[in-house]
């Protein structure tokens, strides 16, 4: 029970990274910085709660705040980049803010013991969840209102002006911007938005873990964070729901008796949903394909049209 | 109503536009034809403000837009559509206006509802727009599934929901057949009607000579000829710059 309750939690945080990285994507942003923020929100959250004794609550939100804070700066000199070169610049601030705490030494005594972030050691007391009677139950089942509520905001933001918007911008820059769409606002709000909520995700991750260190933000994190917006396509914030099962919960977790070689496959997947479905795994035809799948009358409802 | 004022744009060495004059005004049709590579494309995109003018400036009722960046022209009234047509082609024909949406300059809309609005507040005025371009039934397609006629209409409605004082029209009627320019004069010309005020960027003869008031000749990036078309057509200038070695009159290239 326990393990299944692990996965659970673990599927639950990539969500929410994936989540962030789809916020982006949707701007037509491919940004490997969601690691950086998602350290930022963990390190912040960790220490208000270990060092200052702040409540769980209080510290996630100022954890989110935080790394909202940076989203906010990188999305400025991001404007004036794009594509790979984007790429490029987002994984050198996840590096300066990987290597700014793994230099990060801020011990403090409380209540008798020596806590905080050891530089290269990690920080390792993050002992909210246990030290107040949490149990795993819990830690689970707040993760995952968080990933319903973040779910279902994205879901709305498809139903108002601020969609629409966003996929424009996306889709066509200069016809956006000749449309009377501030780019620069709506990439930078975008940013902001996808740091909150990559920070929430590193909030929880540490709180749930106990313990990080610079070894859990590595480039490996952020390239599975918009690799499940990639594999579940733009459609809609189902499919990213459903990639991070499938490659958390199936290719890591269910295959796990295949060792390291499921790391290939990872690699493997990436290439052939490239190859049999750019749109993603759930594109407009996934309902009438997961009917024909199981045999059903196909009801046509999938037609883009 | 739109006035520039010895715009010139150079790229390098290359004086595309090369001090022009010229002025639209209000209600009118003023066409701008020339060669390829004559500085028409770079006028409009100076007027849309996708990039800087190197001297002069534009003014638009009387006031100078400076080098205000697209989305801001679309705030002082000035709107276009592309010679190669930019929809957001994954988006629905509805969404395309929907983002492009601007209410009546008297109707107040807070940003929160302007922003976080449902699609229901615009609908009847958004489906009013459909209608007139012949896209009533075409609301909730993609715009990439759309014929290309449509989709330039499409454009065109687009750059109409704004509420734009001026609509530049970029070689609207570039790739269409006969029937589909004879559509697009009636369209113009309805426009018109409206109280629009257009400027026409065009290849197409028949289009340029039927629609417009008057007509601005470029050639290397200067005026060489001013008047309405029946002047144009007898401009002995004009005809060797122009007609003389670039009689396309079916608009192809």
């Amino acid at each position: 029970m326990e393990y299944y309750l692990g996965v659970l939690q673990t599927i639950g945080v990539h969500a929410l990274l994936g989540l962030s990285a789809y916020l982006l994507l949707l701007t037509g942003q491919l940004s490997l910085a969601q690691v950086g923020f998602f350290a930022i929100g963990s390190y912040v959250a960790g220490m208000l709660t270990v060092m200052v004794g702040w409540h769980i609550a209080p510290a996630l939100m100022a954890g989110a705040i935080a790394a909202g804070f940076f989203a906010f700066l990188v999305g400025f000199p991001a404007l004036r980049v794009k594509g790979l070169m984007l790429v490029v610049a987002t994984i050198a601030f996840s590096e300066i803010v990987r290597l700014f705490f793994f230099n990060l030494n801020w011990r403090v005594q409380v209540d008798g013991l020596e806590v905080g972030p050891d530089s290269t050691q990690g920080f390792r007391e993050i002992r909210y969840f246990a030290a107040n009677g949490w149990e795993q139950f819990h830690v689970v089942a707040l993760i995952w209102s968080i990933v319903v509520l973040v779910m279902l905001l994205l879901w709305w933001l498809d139903r108002v002006r601020a969609g629409a918007v966003l996929r424009a911008v996306g889709e066509d820059e200069l016809a956006a911007q000749s449309s009377g769409v501030n780019l620069t606002m709506v990439k930078v709000a975008a940013m902001t938005a996808g740091g909150i909520i990559a920070g929430i995700a590193g909030g929880l991750f540490a709180h749930s873990t106990t313990y990080v260190d610079h070894h859990t933000f590595s480039i490996l994190l952020a390239t599975f964070a918009v690799s499940y917006p990639i594999l579940g396509g733009l459609r809609n914030v189902l499919g990213t729901l459903v990639a991070v099962i499938f490659i958390q919960g199936f290719i890591i977790e269910g295959l796990r008796f295949m060792g390291d070689y499921r790391n290939i496959l990872f690699g493997l997947l990436i290439i052939a949903a490239m190859n049999f479905r750019p749109q993603g795994l759930v594109d407009g035809n996934f309902r009438s394909d997961l009917a024909k799948l199981l045999g059903l009358k196909p009801t046509g409802g999938g037609n883009d049209a | 109503m739109l006035r520039l004022n010895n715009l010139a744009k150079h790229f390098g060495g290359v004086r595309a536009v090369d001090g022009v004059q010229i002025e639209v005004n209000k209600g009118e049709v003023l066409g701008l034809i020339g060669p390829n590579g004559s500085g028409k494309s770079t006028i409009v995109n100076l007027i849309c403000g996708v990039f800087p003018q190197t001297a002069g400036s534009i003014e638009l009722d009387n006031i100078d837009l400076g080098i205000k960046p697209p989305h801001q022209r679309i705030d002082s009234g000035v709107s276009r559509t592309f010679q190669n047509i930019r929809l957001f082609d994954d988006l629905t024909v509805w969404q395309n206006l929907w983002v492009a949406w601007r209410d009546a300059p008297e109707t107040e809309v807070s940003w929160l509802s302007n922003w976080f609005g449902s699609s229901g507040d615009r609908r009847v005025e958004i489906e009013k727009l459909l209608d007139f371009s012949g896209l009533g039934d075409r609301s909730n397609y993609k715009a990439k599934n759309l014929s290309f006629g449509e989709q330039r209409r499409l454009e065109l409605a687009r750059a109409m929901a704004s509420k734009p004082k001026l609509i530049v029209l970029d070689e609207p009627a570039a790739g269409m057949n006969s029937e589909e320019v004879r559509d697009l004069k009636i369209r113009i010309l309805t426009m018109k009607d409206l109280g629009m005020t257009v400027l026409l960027v065009e290849h197409v003869m028949e289009l340029v000579m039927n629609v417009t008031d008057r007509i601005v000749v470029l050639n290397f990036g200067k005026k060489i000829a001013e008047g309405t078309p029946a002047e144009i057509q007898n401009n002995p200038l004009v005809q060797k710059a122009y007609f003389g070695f670039a009689t396309n009159s079916d608009g192809s290239d």
